[in-house]
């Protein structure tokens, strides 16, 4: 993985400080040429990979790069799925079996040639794949070597302890798209002990790791002690604290764990781009 | 370490999420979970490691319970809580509390003769910033306040098709219940109760049978009186958002679940507050978890219910009482409604 990788949230109205600055940011990236734009400025700073969700936006993304592959070639994405408030609201607005008849691929019915419904509750195996293959679509032709499940989703599963659902998941994502699978979460500890429980050993780890201890569940004190400790790839996001932190003092502490092989930052600015990428590339050489 | 026994009756989305967040409690073992989905269920039990009930009667009949949350459409609270607090189980029910005033006034007055932890799910009050802004309220920091605005808007239904419980009015279905409810429990908690209200109108804007969007004059026990304008078919907000703003002699504050926006026409020494706009931000106030999911504050307010039942004290957030208000509200808006 690339010592730095550049998020999407800034992109998507995501700001976990302030609802204003997100409304700011809609309006700022309501078209899909200022979020290319943007991406193409990270790019100029030297930055090779972006992690963005599934976000229906990020298909126009896909379909740019696509349309001109010599200005990207070797340009990465890592995406995060799903996109958790598409099917939360669907939940909301439609039930369990109105959002899956609505987000698998095709009709339900002929998806599941087996017998439609029956067929689900016997294998929702065959109906995570289908799931991930339908996220997974807009990325067609472009170099995903690292799939992430979002937070929301990772830590509804380490909560709930049905472990086996990361197994497969992770059978799947090698399988099937010859990537390595990723986790997004806030409970850093407890997922690596998890997903040790089920055989899945130096697992990629995304979580918030900064100095303030914002969202790193179980305090500060664990989260040091895991990434000084365990085998494992973390990567570090929420690493400004959603804003609390300026930059320097935020990688002044990434750095104390040598262990962290990515950090992964947002920005809309290119000289914040550059500063961020630079400080990191500083503080934290290779 | 003794640990307390849990259930969960009703496995939709507030159900599952506080699965979620329970499960994994140092002080909880999950015991049993209730649902008529027999999809959900068969998730459970291909997954899951709990026993699994289909009949909440059942459940709290066979199994020896210390707590239960109940996540259920609101028209089926009365009759679920009632059951496990006849059967001294203390309960976590989730908001709106009733769909009438009287049922949840019995309720409560069970809860307190048997002498049972009772709480309901207005997650809100959990939230850091909205608690430094009941703090900074009560502080005065305001001088005499002079009214206040509650808003809560998101994009829930965004379109004519589709429907759940939540689009039935007989199941408790609605922006009031389900959107505004939160948005009167703040003002009731953070500012004073609400007990008088005018100009009350119920919008429908996609809905055939609930309103989308509610407005409303409230009038408090403190003599102050703002409105309430709430609406869930926003398509400009991603996700839920509320906000509480109070304006005093000696400026406002604005504040929702990620900041507060204070301006103070004097600054305020003790407080650390300058003269014209300080901004503080949810890091500061955000209660630390042990697990997260969605929110500090799901876990935070589970937490303190597990913490109430231990130590058997009554908590003092989010009691039924607090919640049976809440209801009052809504029946006194639903009724101004209708003039």
């Amino acid at each position: 993985m690339d010592r730095v990788l550049f998020g999407d949230n800034q992109f998507f109205a995501v700001n976990h400080l302030s609802d204003e600055k997100a409304r700011e940011q809609a309006i700022r990236f309501k078209d899909d040429s200022s979020i290319i734009r943007v991406l193409d400025q990270a790019r100029e700073t030297g930055i090779n990979t972006f992690m963005c969700t599934t976000h229906e936006r990020i298909g126009s993304v896909c379909d740019h790069m696509r349309n001109n592959p010599a200005i990207y070639k070797g340009f990465k994405i890592y995406p995060c799925m799903p996109y958790a408030h598409k099917y939360a609201n669907a939940v909301t607005e439609h039930g369990y079996i109105g959002t899956i008849r609505k987000y698998v691929p095709g009709n339900l019915f002929g998806s599941f040639a087996k017998g439609g419904l029956a067929y689900i509750r016997k294998d929702f195996i065959s109906l995570m794949e289908l799931l991930v293959d339908s996220e997974m679509k807009m990325f067609k032709g472009i170099d995903t070597p690292v799939i992430f499940l979002q937070n929301v989703l990772v830590d509804l599963i380490l909560g709930l302890k049905m472990y086996d659902v990361f197994r497969e998941y992770d059978r799947y994502i090698r399988k099937k798209y010859n990537a390595q699978p990723g986790y997004i979460t806030m409970n850093m500890p407890a997922l690596f002990e998890a997903l040790g429980s089920v055989g899945l050993n130096e697992p990629i780890i995304c979580s918030s790791i900064n100095r303030i201890g914002f969202r790193m569940s179980g305090g500060r004190a664990i989260y040091e002690k895991y990434l000084n400790e365990k085998k494992f790839h973390p990567i570090a996001m929420q690493v400004l604290a959603a804003g609390a932190l300026k930059p320097k003092e935020a990688i002044e502490y990434l750095s104390k764990f040598p262990k962290i092989e990515s950090v992964l930052f947002g920005a809309s600015s290119k000289a914040h781009i550059q500063e961020t990428k630079n400080l990191i590339e500083t503080m934290m050489p290779s | 370490m003794m640990k307390l026994n849990g259930g969960i009756i009703g496995l939709g989305k507030m159900g599952i999420s506080h699965a979620a967040i329970v499960s994994p409690h140092p002080s909880v073992e999950m015991v049993a979970v209730c649902d008529t989905s027999s999809i959900v269920l068969d998730v459970f039990r291909k997954f899951g490691k709990v026993k699994l009930y289909t009949d909440y009667i059942r459940m709290l009949d066979n199994e020896s319970l210390d707590f239960v949350i109940i996540a259920t459409p609101t028209r089926l609270h009365y009759p679920m809580v009632k059951y496990a607090l006849e059967k001294n189980v203390n309960v976590f029910c989730e908001k709106p509390f009733c769909l009438n005033p009287f049922e949840g006034e019995e309720l409560m007055n069970l809860a307190l003769a048997k002498g049972l932890v009772n709480q309901v799910s207005y997650h809100n009050q959990f939230v850091g910033t909205f608690r430094e802004l009941k703090r900074l309220v009560k502080a005065g920091i305001l001088g005499d306040l002079v009214h206040f605005t509650g808003e809560a808007y998101g994009s829930v239904i965004t379109n004519e098709k589709g429907g759940t419980w939540r689009s039935d009015p007989n199941e408790g279905g609605g922006c009031l219940l389900d959107y505004a409810s939160h948005v009167i429990n703040l003002i009731q908690e953070v500012i004073s109760r609400p007990v008088a209200v005018e100009g009350s109108m119920l919008k429908k804007i996609y809905s055939e049978a609930v309103d989308d969007a509610v407005y409303s004059m409230l009038k408090l026990e403190s003599g102050l009186s703002g409105v309430l304008l709430v609406n869930w078919c926003d398509d400009t907000y991603r996700k839920m958002s509320t906000s509480i703003t109070v304006y005093g002699k000696n400026g406002k504050i604005i504040c929702d679940a990620t900041e507060l926006k204070i301006f103070l026409k004097d600054g305020n020494r003790e407080e650390k507050l300058e003269k014209g706009w300080n901004m503080k931000y949810i890091t500061e106030f955000a209660i630390p978890v042990d697990f997260y999911l969605r929110g500090e504050e799901y876990s935070a307010q589970i937490d303190h219910f597990i913490k109430c039942v231990m130590s058997r004290k009554q908590s003092e957030i989010n009691s039924f009482e607090q919640a049976l208000h809440t209801d009052k509200v809504i029946e006194l808006i639903i009724e101004d409604s209708k003039n």
